[in-house]
């Protein structure tokens, strides 16, 4: 039966029954709703919730939690995420499973709480020091948010790294109508072998750790991970075309714009202006062949690339695209939105 | 079939809940909703308000540019979105905390003294749902039964509050241009 | 029989990287046994800090996580939540405990996290070679203070122990010396007592060991014991500073 959830609860009952049992965080908004969700709800399925006394203290209760086989989970929001970075970095290193909401706000520095993109480089290019990259999922609803949070778990367990759900303030306080999902038996997961649950002695101590003190090891490890994105960008990216088989004007935007552009489509049909959209639902792997394709199709003349951001993610784009077709630029800041009607005025500027 | 709706007013006037209410039963109606309210400093002292789309497709944009309606609580809410609101759409106007009239003409006008009838209903608190009711009746969006059954469930933690809820909700519902 | 000297089994095979006159050895070796003594083998999940015992989690014979610099609570709050049922501990310096990672430290003994903390406090940065730690007493040399440490200019050490004892959440809280054998056999008791509030959920219980640094304080092994028990003791008093099975009776 579909239930009517805010975003943020909604992420934090999917975490639930996607197997959390750990989740440590520190008050911050536009993202207070899932911590204080989970404050109760953990309890219920006899796991354990943490206030923790940082960001810093959050993230790294996460790998202790991670390192010692539960699914654990944090959140935050932009200013947050920036003092998580120290221990994501960790968490790669030490390829721990993890799940890590960020309900972005508008930067930089402590900057504003409204809805915000502007942490996509952050997220997708790195953030913290070191190579490595998480696997990144932009939900546009928050029936996708459940979804995605949801098999989150099985994923970040699958290639033992940190899964970002990246969101907005607006998906976080939004309500729509959602279907849970069925509960998952945390009992009936696999066992994880390296996992530090207290039982290893001698050759069968498990150790947790992200210190390779000899330079071909270290080689050797960047090799390895970068090994388990490739086979990550095999199987998991996801890109949602709309509309893009006659397109001459593709937009494309991820999250909740995605919508406010997928709107725009419709309005610029209506006006007999053939308008697509290009939706990544992972932003890593990126989706760059739905865009060399879409873009080399002989029909697509332009592109469009909404975001609430000065332009991060059309370096992408532009990248993906290389060059077929020009790649314009559309983007609101400052924890403004744009609407679908501010998105077809712009596409109008150049007709 | 998209029906587009701005709630605004004080916090506290409970605008936030006339969405909700809206939100809820129309998901009782099979249809297809988003309710995305405004969050923060905002809602202290000057408009807390949300928006609802309801359609019996899946919604695309949360966000707003021209409602059908507008429900305006309080003065800056009516300021702010009047000029917004689709021609031959309709605005609601709390007439208790505004003295202002609309002066466009392309829209229907409906001036509601919620707070007087709230009171008549039993309880000034309920000026909201006397809005509600205003609203499902003027909109003809959603049933009257489906609307009225959704505060049994709303206020189910709060059985007491019930009988005057929908009270209120039966006198805005009684309420004509 | 006599009583033959044997290595614990709770440390492994790896020999010690620390340099001579070290005392992490010895306070390795305490722990170790502590270890083996209250049943651990098997049973319990060990964090290593950033600094001189980095290394760590190649000496104790259990499962180890090695944490980000000052972590090493969070981290442990994180396993212990998950595994209550097992010995967790972390073994962190002065830099690590008391300087970047003050802030977890502080809370997970507010919080009276059911974890116990075996500080190593040598009033150096030793693993980076010898700068100025919060612990550093006032007119020690150090390469960041290099004419001593002046407070109006560095400021002053932080009495950790002394700090902690203060709060609610710590059940157990001492300093103790490693200079000579009747101070190790006692800081080996007071170990022991930190972990035993553990097995007894007593919650947060810290030893903090004065451990000596010959390579950067500029000592020879015997004058460093010297140094430490003659002048770090005038800043860091030994002591138990709180103990609630005390309070208690």
């Amino acid at each position: 039966m579909k239930k009517l959830m805010k975003g943020n609860e909604a992420i934090a009952e999917a975490a639930i029954r996607g197997g959390c049992r750990f989740f440590a965080g520190y008050p911050i908004t536009p993202q207070n709703e899932i911590p204080e969700y989970l404050s109760w709800r953990l309890n219920e399925v006899g796991g354990a919730f943490v206030q923790a006394e940082s960001e810093v203290a959050a993230i790294n209760m996460v790998y202790g939690a991670a390192g010692a086989g539960a699914r654990a989970m944090t959140s935050s929001s932009s200013p947050g995420i920036s003092l998580k970075q120290e221990g994501i970095s960790y968490i790669c290193g030490a390829e721990l499973p993890c799940v890590i909401v960020n309900i972005v706000r508008a930067g930089p520095g402590l900057g504003g709480i409204q809805p915000a993109q502007s942490d996509y480089f952050q997220t997708v290019k790195g953030g913290g020091h070191g190579d490595y990259h998480m696997l990144v999922l932009a939900p546009a609803t928050v029936q996708e948010a459940v979804d995605l949070v949801y098999s989150a778990f099985d994923k970040a367990d699958k290639y033992r790294l940190p899964v970002m759900i990246l969101g907005d303030g607006m998906i976080g306080q939004m309500m729509e109508a959602v279907e849970l999902p069925e509960m998952v038996d945390v009992n009936a997961l696999a066992k994880k072998e390296w996992a530090t649950d207290g039982t290893g002695v001698g050759e069968n101590r498990r150790i947790v750790n992200s210190l390779y003190i000899q330079p071909d090891v270290l080689e050797e490890i960047n090799h390895k991970l970068f090994a388990v994105y490739a086979e990550m960008k095999k199987n998991e990216t996801a890109v949602e075309e709309y509309m893009c088989e006659d397109a001459e004007i593709v937009l494309t935007g991820y999250g909740t714009v995605a919508r406010i552009a997928k709107s725009a489509v419709h309005m610029l049909r209506a006006k007999g202006i053939k308008a697509g959209l290009i939706r990544p639902i992972t932003l890593y792997p990126f989706p760059d062949e739905a865009y060399a394709r879409i873009a080399g199709n002989g029909i697509c003349r332009e592109m469009l690339c909404v975001e609430l951001s000065m332009g991060q993610m059309i370096e992408d784009v532009k990248l993906s695209v290389n060059g077929k077709v020009p790649v314009e630029f559309y983007g609101r800041v400052g924890g403004n939105v744009m609407t679908a009607e501010d998105i077809v005025k712009k596409v109008m500027e150049g007709r | 079939m998209e029906e587009k709706i701005i709630a605004a007013g004080f916090g506290g006037q409970g605008a936030l809940s006339i969405g909700q209410f809206i939100a809820y039963s129309a998901l009782e109606e099979n249809l297809e909703v988003t309710w995305l309210p405004s969050y923060g400093p905002e809602m202290r002292g000057g408009t807390a308000n949300c928006s609802v789309v309801v359609s019996d497709k899946p919604v695309a944009s949360p966000i707003i540019a021209t409602p059908d309606c507008l429900i305006a609580m309080n003065k800056p809410s009516l300021a702010k979105f009047v000029n917004d609101v689709k021609p031959g759409g309709l605005i609601i106007v709390n007439s208790s905390l505004i003295e202002d009239k609309v002066e466009r003409e392309d829209v229907r006008v409906a001036y509601v003294d919620a707070n007087a009838i709230a009171l008549k209903a039993g309880n000034v608190r309920t000026a909201n749902i006397v809005i509600l009711g205003a609203y499902i009746k003027l909109s003809g969006l959603l049933p009257h039964d489906t609307v009225y059954n959704t505060i049994d469930k709303i206020f189910a933690k709060k059985p007491k509050v019930i009988p005057v809820n929908k009270q209120a909700f039966e006198l805005g519902y009684a309420i004509e241009i | 029989m006599a009583k033959g000297f044997k290595k614990t089994k709770m440390l492994t095979d790896t020999p010690f990287h620390y340099c001579p006159g070290c005392t992490h050895g010895i306070a390795h070796r305490l722990t170790a046994e502590v270890l083996e003594e209250i049943g651990a083998e098997g049973n319990c999940v060990g964090v290593a800090p950033v600094g001189c015992a980095v290394f760590a989690y190649n000496y104790f014979n259990c499962d180890m996580q090695e944490a980000a610099h000052g972590r090493a609570p969070a981290v442990a709050t994180g396993i212990k939540r998950v595994h209550p049922d097992k010995i967790v501990f972390s073994y962190q310096g002065d830099g690590d405990l008391a300087s970047i990672g003050m802030a977890e430290t502080v809370h997970a003994a507010a919080r009276g996290e059911n974890i116990t903390v075996i500080f190593i406090n040598n009033s150096i940065y030793g693993m980076t070679g010898g700068q100025m730690a919060p612990t550093t007493l006032e007119g020690q040399k150090a390469t960041t203070c290099q004419a001593g440490r002046i407070p109006e200019l560095n400021g002053n050490p932080v009495n950790v122990a002394e700090m902690l004892a203060q709060l609610k959440g710590p059940s157990y809280i001492a300093r103790v010396g490693l200079f000579d054998l009747k101070h190790v056999m006692e800081a080996k008791r007071a170990i022991r007592k930190a972990f035993d509030m553990q097995i007894n959920k007593k919650g947060f219980a810290m030893v903090e060991i004065l451990s000596t640094c010959p390579t950067n304080w500029g000592l020879n092994p015997i004058d460093a014991l010297e140094w430490s028990k003659n002048e770090a003791t005038k800043t860091f008093p030994l002591g138990v500073f709180k103990d609630i099975t005390k309070e208690e009776e």
